[in-house]
């Protein structure tokens, strides 16, 4: 096992074995702490060459599409390489009602969005899941150049290459401000001149955005936790295993596999929602090829099936780049590097799915068992 | 630290890491024997040489299925089934009575997986058909037939191997729950029953085959047999009304096959209906109720273990044949 895996594992074991209060606390401050990252700044970990919120709200909307692409790779074992183009339904959605053709507010734009890369997801999949493998990967890469090509062509919808500008954003509630801390080298000073509005929407902060996001992150955490834990996710992890042994035992996998594409699709289209609210500007330039290979990566580098391993890859695959902004181009070298390294040494990804935490535990009880029998 | 994601097991047996995609594997027996001897499990929860014992006394009868109308339960009509210039099955008609054991038996490449595959509606046959309990089984799909109550088991092992042992025998649990993505969301009481139900019956049958203690590791770091015995719980789990098993006891040594046939006995008389494949003659004729016999694709007799054991056509069919080494 890798340090990497075997340190958050070591982590994830210790969590376990707290008393249920003790985890609630642990958990809670956790919560608070990413929730108030982007106000506490702390040195060495923020980007000094840019926004250090507007970066953390990329790092949450990116965690968002791994965790949708996640259903679609990890737990239903669909390659799918135009996930981006979900993304872009998605925020093209949002721009068409909330702006380019009507004045929809944000608030129904989103499930408008998520309904209709949800269709989407299921015209394209119903053709293409039915046969295997290599061909969906095929089907779904150009499925993503298409979409691309359609925004730039359909130009009385989308504006073609001009985009659409003026994208609505969230409701604001504006109740108080929330003061930045400013680190003087490692001492710190609460900068009354410097606050965040809460929880205001506007181009100025992304601070707001960032909070939007990450309550999205948590809230979809949740359903794909209970999403896994069911039938559903076992019929998704059994046609991945053996689509033939599933369908035999059973398992209507056709009907299964459009319902995890779906699912991954409708989640791509509720951050590629947030993208445009964020941007409030989008072109299709935004949507390029690039994007669906970085959010597998996202997936591949966390560990397929990994739900925080894969929240945790898309984070540091956002913010590395933004951090080391001062290499400048050779980041990007780097990353590639990085990339390469990683699939010869770590070909599981970083945190690959751990399935057998309860065999462990058993594993503990048997040693105790037979440490007792020994003693008597 | 145990990493059942990457353990010795796993690199020792490739099949089971990667299992053949085809069904109809003739090669499989002899690499199941192989495998026996490099059965490496570091990351079991049991030693491996420690043999799980099955509790054959826990009650894994279901009420569907024990309450069936005496009679045919399924009828293999005329079936004949061609791939290319290969005809692998030739005319072949039998039939399973409710409540029996019947061996189906034939040399190597006789045709007995494939037949399975025809019942189970892999195979469409190129003519004839399959029947269960009196409907023809046509054009329906895999997943279909397993609901209407034909489950199997595979030659080659095919379990879910990234699976814990409990979440193999959870899938064909799934087989007669209906559970669906907005049930599973909202916790709807449906999805608990089914959960509670499918738990229960899980666990059950994992104690029936001695499984229990390995419940929570995964499929591809059990040991051989215990991967056999999963196998058949899994396809109880189904509550079938017919119990396929394809070669169960392929890699056995001669004791783990008596027992492995006690076992079957012992499923028979929870009520369950078995039809058993075997190469070996001599292992069915002990717990079988009727045996068919297949050779080149054809049904060259068919009759009481007595019986069959004094015919002729069989005895030619087997002979020369040695079955240890097949
Ligand atoms: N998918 C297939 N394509 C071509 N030939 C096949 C296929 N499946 C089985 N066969 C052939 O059918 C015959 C019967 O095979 P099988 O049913 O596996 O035999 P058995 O299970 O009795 O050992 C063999 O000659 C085999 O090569
Ligand atoms: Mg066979």
């Amino acid at each position: 096992m890798n340090p990497v895996s075997s340190f958050f594992h070591g982590v994830a074991d210790r969590f376990r074995a707290l008393p249920r209060w003790g985890r609630l606390v642990v958990l809670a401050v956790v919560v608070v702490l990413v929730y108030f990252l982007p106000i506490l700044n702390p040195p060495v970990i923020t980007t000094p060459d840019s926004d250090f919120g507007a970066v953390l709200f990329l790092c949450a909307m990116y965690a968002l599409v791994a965790i949708g692409l996640n259903i679609v790779i990890g737990y239903a074992g669909l390659l799918d390489l135009g996930y981006i183009g979900f993304f872009a339904i998605g925020a093209y959605t949002v721009g068409v009602l909330g702006s380019a053709h009507a004045k929809v507010p944000l608030l129904l734009c989103i499930p408008a969005a998520m309904a209709v890369t949800l269709i989407s997801g299921v015209v394209l999949g119903a053709p293409t899941l039915r046969v295997r493998g290599d061909y969906l990967a095929i089907v779904t890469l150009g499925f993503g150049e298409i979409v691309r090509l359609i925004l730039v062509n359909a130009d009385k919808l989308t504006n073609g290459n001009r985009g659409i500008s003026g994208i609505p954003t969230p409701p604001s509630l504006d109740l108080f401000g929330v003061p930045h801390l400013v680190w003087d080298g490692f001492v710190a000073r609460v900068d009354l001149d410097n606050q965040t509005r809460f929880i205001k929407f506007s181009v100025v902060d992304s601070i707001p955005y960032y909070w939007l996001a990450l309550t999205l992150v948590f809230f979809v955490l949740f359903l794909d936790w209970r999403m896994q834990n069911s039938r559903v996710g076992r019929a998704w992890e059994a046609t991945r295993e053996d689509e033939d042994a599933a369908e035999l035992m059973g398992v209507p996998t056709f009907r299964f596999k459009l319902l995890a594409f779906a699912t991954g699709a409708a989640i791509g289209g509720l951050s590629g929602a947030l993208f445009a609210t964020k941007q409030q500007f989008i072109n299709p330039d935004n949507f390029t090829i690039l994007y669906s290979v970085l959010f597998v990566a996202m997936v591949v580098v966390g560990g397929q099936g990994n739900r925080w391993g894969v929240v945790v890859a898309a984070a540091l695959l956002t913010y590395l780049p933004e951090r080391f902004r001062d290499l400048s181009d050779a980041r990007f070298l780097l990353f590639g590097l990085a990339l390469m390294a990683l699939a010869i040494f770590r070909p599981q990804g970083l945190m690959p799915a751990r399935r057998n935490v309860r065999a462990k535990r058993a594993d503990e009880e048997t040693e105790v068992l037979e440490e007792g029998a020994a003693h008597a | 630290m145990p990493d059942a994601t990457k353990g010795p097991a796993g690199d020792s047996r490739p099949d089971a890491n990667e299992p053949p995609k085809d069904l109809a594997d003739e090669a499989s027996v002899t690499k199941a024997d192989e495998h026996r001897g490099t059965r490496v499990d570091d990351d079991s929860v049991l030693p491996p040489d420690e043999e799980a014992v099955p509790d054959t006394s826990v009650d894994i009868s279901v009420e569907e299925v024990a309450h069936l109308p005496k009679g045919k339960m399924l009828e293999v009509d005329d079936v004949t089934l061609r791939f290319g210039g290969v005809t692998a099955l030739d005319g072949v008609s039998f039939h399973i009575n409710t409540g029996e054991i019947l061996g189906l038996i034939g040399p190597n490449g006789a045709g007995k997986t494939t037949c399975f595959n025809v019942m189970t509606g892999v195979y469409q046959p190129t003519s004839g058909q399959a029947r269960f309990m009196g409907e023809p089984l046509g054009k329906r799909q895999k997943f279909q037939i397993t609901k209407l109550g034909i489950a199997r088991t595979f030659q080659n092992i095919r379990l879910f191997h990234n699976m814990t042992a409990m979440e193999n025998v959870l899938v064909g649990a799934d087989a007669h729950h209906s559970t669906g993505m907005g049930s599973a969301l909202l916790r709807l009481p449906k999805h608990k029953a089914e959960e509670a139900e499918g738990n229960d019956r899980a666990y059950e049958l994992l104690r029936f085959m001695g499984l229990e203690k390995r419940a929570d590791e995964l499929a591809r770091n059990l040991p051989y047999g215990d991967q056999r015995r999963l196998e058949i719980a899994r396809a109880l789990a189904t509550n079938p009304k017919l119990l396929c098993l394809d070669e169960p006891a392929a890699g056995f040594n001669p004791a783990e096959k008596a027992r492995l046939m006690e076992l079957i006995q012992t499923i028979r008389e929870q009520g369950y209906t078995v039809l058993l494949i075997e190469h070996d003659m001599k292992l069915v004729m002990g717990v079988t109720d009727r045996i068919v016999v297949l050779e080149f694709g054809k049904k060259i007799a068919e009759g009481l273990p007595a019986e069959i054991q004094d015919n002729p056509a069989v005895i030619a069919a087997y002979l020369g044949v040695d079955e240890d080494a097949s």
